[in-house]
């Protein structure tokens, strides 16, 4: 069988989440491949929750955030983005690919962006094989 | 794990019932529902418990409608994510802490943003309940598109004799505190308690002082054209938009005034009896609090000159829709009389729909008020005119009440319909009987053939679009929009007029394209809202906020420079960093950051997050 990735998508409360709501209302289809997990800004997600992801099976990691300048609490986004960039370098070190770990942007009303987001981001994990067996 | 249940509906009454039965005869502690989006019925389920005796955070909801079965093919794969899904609402549940909901009073002050139809209404149905009402319009005088319209369709009511008095009203209403000229520049603060700075800009005209005696726009020597007539007509640079103007009261364009321009004239002063001319007058800024915020901003119309074959700007007697409705109002600039350019009166007129709308190079959706308001013209040209009228329509779209008896109605006054997209508009002719008119070249879908009718003008149906500032009002007010840029709604069926941001509402155009009648009951509706928030008296704030253990705290201050809220403060007597909960809205950026993990973020705590990504990954 081939290789099924398992990837976690943490998503904001007020863009993202509802982005993924909003494709399931429109019944538009994706890989079953992503788990969500709901919190209320990107600016929440630490960088240990990744890496307890990728150490507990996950073999990707997507945070879904609002738009830059979109954030529903002013900024949250761009501290999101300051702790991946840093966080990547880290993984880096530790041998582990920088797409493993991705970082995008989702308006509420933009399901079908969620929905290719999340196929490319599937795709590509595909492609790098499993985490486990690599480490 | 002590109890699983299946029932089909699970947020119906005895679905409810289920779950308050199984809490009080088996003393549950935690509950997880695995069923639709918790965006949808978390407060269902919350108020469930609550009602059995149980802390209403300690529940939580599986999401396996909208983010697994409904998006997922393969039946065997969606099992295994829903699985997850359960799995880790089960192992996140563990964690959950009971948590106290607070409550605030309630500011009864309502800010409403636009001056159109929309606003006004809102305006005068809270204000006459009796509360106060900030209404703040970006332009000299309240009105908005509707006041520059001639006829209302289907009735054919005139635009302004049903308008105007509304206007008189508001503008003289003991609640409503009118802002013309005016822009909010900051909004803080949360539902019950909005703090909104106002920009109150320079008329150079002391209000208090003009009579409304006009003199000073006879007099104005500068001249320059009218917004209020579309372009079609003039105004000075000393003005009042039109002579109903709410308030009565004239701006000073310095973009156009002499006295501004070169130094010297201030004709406007020496004229002024009341001495009411003021050119040190500068801008004021007002800072107001209150509980609620309705935005009713309008829309913007399109600019035809996009589509270049229409030759909007370029050919002579071509109009938009908003230029025709000045054209055609007995007190526009030509006296209500339908004339070309040249004086003369046209012989034929085409009305080409859809003008930037339904068409995938601009705007996908349906403007929906324009198939009414073309009919609507053509009974006008008829009437004053008798001259042939052409409609070019990709559907006729009369969905409203009276509206396809209208449809009928115009249908049988003689008017041309033609389905079919305008391919051109032209004035290079090809015969005698096109020789210098405008050809308006199209396919008749119903014939397979392409026409050309030689007609003397044609207008353009332009689409309603998002005000320009669209973005930086969302991003003003923390709204969000949808894909076409209009702003969005909470629920677009069972929640049209609320936003995600709890307090501030929408009504009118700017949520969607829409008519006057279904413009005055969202505004209706908002006020509405806004009145049972104001009865209550009080408001539910965030419960999931950041708590700092003092033990944990080292004092670095981290958490208190990113915390976009100001909410986090150093306590000088006790040496750390502490929580104003008042301010804190729970966005957890300062949990993610501390440092010390110093830091709780109520109900997104560390392990309940840790825990569900655990339960994820089985």
């Amino acid at each position: 069988m081939s290789f099924e990735p398992v990837i976690i998508v943490f998503m904001c409360n007020w863009c993202s989440y509802r982005s993924a709501d909003l494709a399931g209302t429109s019944r538009m289809k994706y890989t079953p491949n992503v788990r969500p997990i709901r919190v209320k800004c990107s600016g929440r997600v630490e960088p240990t929750f990744i890496v307890k992801a990728l150490q507990a099976g996950a073999d990707g990691v997507l945070v879904l955030g609002c738009h830059p300048g979109d954030c529903h609490y002013t900024d949250g986004n761009y501290k999101a983005t300051r702790r991946m960039a840093l966080l990547a370098r880290m993984l880096e070190q530790l041998g582990i690919e920088r797409e493993r770990v991705s970082l995008d942007w989702v308006s509420a009303s933009e399901g079908n962006r969620f929905v290719s987001i999340v196929n490319d981001m599937t795709a590509r994990i595909r492609k790098l094989g499993p985490l486990a067996k690599k480490s | 794990m002590i109890v699983a249940r299946d029932y089909v509906f699970m947020c119906s009454e005895p679905g409810q019932e289920i779950i308050g039965k199984d809490i009080r005869d088996l003393s549950l502690n935690r509950v997880v529902v695995a069923a639709c989006s918790p965006i949808m019925h978390e407060p269902t389920f919350r108020r469930t418990c609550q009602k059995a005796g149980l802390n209403p955070y300690l529940i939580e909801i599986a999401n396996i409608r909208e983010q697994c079965s409904w998006v997922t093919e393969d039946k065997q794969m969606a099992t295994e994510k829903a699985k997850a899904l359960l799995n880790a609402a089960v192992k996140r549940v563990y964690y959950h802490q009971p948590l106290e909901v607070r409550k605030i009073p309630f500011n009864p002050n309502t800010l409403i943003v636009g001056g159109g139809i929309a606003g006004i209404r809102a305006a005068l149905e809270i204000a006459d309940s009796g509360h106060k009402v900030y209404l703040v319009e970006r332009t000299p005088s309240i009105g908005g598109h509707m006041i520059q319209l001639d006829k209302t369709f289907p009735t054919l009511d005139c635009s302004a004799c049903i308008l105007t008095p509304k206007m008189t009203e508001a503008g003289n209403h003991p609640n409503i505190e009118l802002m013309s000229y005016s822009e909010v520049e900051e909004v803080s603060g949360y539902i019950g308690n909005f703090r909104i700075r106002i920009r109150k800009k320079a008329r150079y005209v002391n209000g208090d002082r003009c009579n409304g005696c006009s003199l000073c726009q006879e007099k104005c020597p500068s001249e320059t054209d009218s917004e209020f007539e579309a372009g079609m007509g003039k105004r000075k640079a000393i003005y009042t938009p039109f002579p109903q103007a709410v308030p009565n009261i004239p701006v000073i364009d310095t973009d156009h005034c002499t006295y501004f321009l070169k130094g010297t004239c201030r004709l406007c002063e020496k004229v002024c009896e009341a001495n009411a001319i003021d050119f040190g007058q500068k801008d004021e800024i007002i800072e107001v609090e209150t509980g609620s915020i309705i935005l009713a901003t309008g829309y913007s119309v399109f600019d035809p000159a996009h589509i270049k074959h229409y030759g909007y700007q370029r050919l002579d007697n071509v109009v938009t829709s908003l230029e025709f409705e000045r054209l055609v109002n007995s007190a526009g600039p030509t006296g209500g009389n339908i004339v070309l350019k040249d004086g003369s009166v046209p012989r034929s007129i085409a009305i080409i729909h859809c003008v930037g709308s339904r068409d995938r190079n601009y705007h996908d959706y349906c403007s929906r008020v324009c198939c009414m308001y073309a009919l609507k013209y053509a009974h006008l040209i008829k009437e004053k005119t008798g001259a042939e009228v052409y409609q070019y329509y990709i559907d006729m779209r009369c969905f409203g009440k009276g509206y396809e008896e209208f449809y009928e109605r115009i249908s049988s006054e003689g008017v041309g319909f033609i389905r079919g997209k305008v391919s051109e508009v032209t004035d290079r002719t090809i015969n005698d009987e096109e020789k210098g008119r405008l050809v308006v070249v199209a396919e008749d879908t119903l014939l397979s053939s392409m026409i050309r009718v030689p007609v003397d003008m044609v207008i353009l149906c332009t689409a309603m679009e998002p005000q320009q500032d669209a973005e930086a009002m969302a991003r003003l007010f923390n709204i969000s929009r949808s894909a076409d840029g209009f702003f969005l709604e909470k629920h677009p069926k069972l929640d049209p007029v609320a936003t995600n941001s709890e307090g501030i509402f929408v009504a009118g155009c700017c949520q969607s394209p829409k008519d006057i009648p279904d413009t005055v009951a969202q505004a209706s509706a908002a006020a509405a809202r806004i009145l049972s928030l104001i009865s209550k008296g009080e408001v539910e704030i965030e419960v999931a906020i950041a708590s700092i253990d003092e033990q944990l705290c080292s004092g670095c201050g981290v958490c208190s420079s990113i915390c976009p809220y100001s909410a986090i403060s150093f306590d000088d007597e006790k040496k750390f960093y502490k929580v104003n909960e008042a301010l804190c809205k729970g966005c957890g950026t300062c949990v993610a950051a501390c440092p010390a993990s110093a830091i709780t973020g109520r109900h997104f705590t560390t392990e309940q997050i840790m825990a569900e990504i655990e339960g994820l990954l089985i």
